[in-house]
């Protein structure tokens, strides 16, 4: 037996689950809260803005979005695997692949601001 | 001490002789007491000398009773008829051939135990007149919840990832090799990670919990496993990103 490389989309996983845990509520709850036209003044457009403009900003900002969709991604490909589709390479394939346009998106949107 | 009438349903297989497994079903006056191993041992004792199960201490040490009560995986001798309705239906464990009636064919789990070294193997040769190896009590408790494991296999019957691939190392053999890697006198990392870090090893778990939930020691097999899982990612950064490093 070989050790296995699972641990490259295992790691990322791992955070993504984490980094959803606690920080996807809380959008959510912002995005609800938007939707409901009521954004105190720290999460007006302008404020927004600025802390996506900031390097800071942009590193964390990147940090959710890539985790959340590798984690999800992985969890999606298990959820199909356990619901008895068995063509995993496909699936991971697919699956990865989203994830990965997602990554370099989020990248080219965050340096674009 | 109250008795009670209750019938206990129990799967009767020999593969040299029948096609299918079928079920029996046995009237056993119980005593509220009792534990399902009891009312088994009445009906051996009473009623039919013929039913196969496995039991030997009759209180959760050996590990021998491990069986689906009402679709569980129970001890049979840590299941308290109280708890059960009129009709309590015996099978053997889930995932495992059947040998006859109750009894499982457990010679893959053995063969996986064996195979994740679950013995320590000092990191240094130390001759016995050079005296203990010592050990604080912080040292003792990162692993000691993992040695209380009793190899009932209860663990292996609930995981579903088992079920769906059979080559699993499964929950008992990783924490138990997850034991003695935290075991501060012991040196065999490196040798029980070619095993568990392998595909059919820790990565085959996709944390269910299931594990965790039925062990009778509350042992957290399941806990174990996510540990693994952490510290063979480290390994694996660290082995390819790393390589200068060890090794």
């Amino acid at each position: 037996m070989s050790k296995s490389n699972k641990p490259i989309v295992w790691g990322p996983f791992a955070a993504g689950g984490t980094v959803t845990a606690f920080i996807t509520p809380i959008l959510a709850l912002l995005a609800l809260f938007a939707a409901m036209r009521f954004s105190p003044s720290l999460f007006t457009y302008e404020h927004i803005h600025a802390f996506a403009a900031h390097w800071l900003g942009k590193l964390i900002i990147f940090g959710i979005i890539t985790l959340s969709l590798w984690h999800a991604a992985h969890r999606f490909r298990i959820t199909l695997f356990d619901f008895g589709v068995r063509a995993d390479l496909v699936v991971a394939t697919i699956l990865y692949m989203i994830a990965a346009i997602g990554t370099v998106s989020a990248l080219f949107s965050l340096l674009s601001i | 001490m109250s008795e009670r009438q209750i019938q206990l349903e129990v799967l009767r297989y020999n593969p040299e002789t029948d096609s299918e497994p079928r079920f029996q079903t046995y009237t056993v006056p119980c005593l509220n007491e009792w534990v399902v191993l009891d009312a088994l041992n009445y009906v051996k004792d009473n009623l039919d000398t013929t039913v196969s199960y496995r039991w030997s201490c009759h209180m959760a040490v050996c590990g021998s009773c491990g069986m689906m009560i009402n679709g569980e995986p129970k001890l049979a001798c840590k299941a308290f008829i109280h708890e059960y309705p009129d009709k309590i239906r015996v099978e053997p464990m889930m995932h495992f051939p059947i040998e006859r009636d109750l009894v499982t064919v457990a010679e893959d789990f053995i063969t996986k135990f064996a195979s994740v070294k679950p013995y320590l193997i000092p990191k240094e040769d130390k001759p016995v007149s050079a005296g203990e190896f010592k050990q604080s009590p912080a040292e003792l408790m990162k692993f000691k919840q993992y040695t209380l494991c009793i190899n009932c296999m209860l663990c292996y019957a609930a995981c579903p990832q088992y079920g769906l691939v059979p080559e699993f190392l499964g929950p008992a053999a990783i924490s138990m090799a997850h034991r003695y890697n935290q075991d501060s006198r012991d040196g065999g990392r490196d040798q029980r990670q070619e095993v568990i870090a392998s595909h059919e090893g820790v990565w085959e778990c996709s944390f269910v919990g299931a594990c965790s939930e039925v062990c009778p020691k509350h042992v957290d097999p399941a806990g174990a496993l996510q540990q693994v899982k952490v510290a063979s990612t480290v390994d694996w950064y660290k082995e390819h990103l790393m390589p200068w490093g060890k090794k």
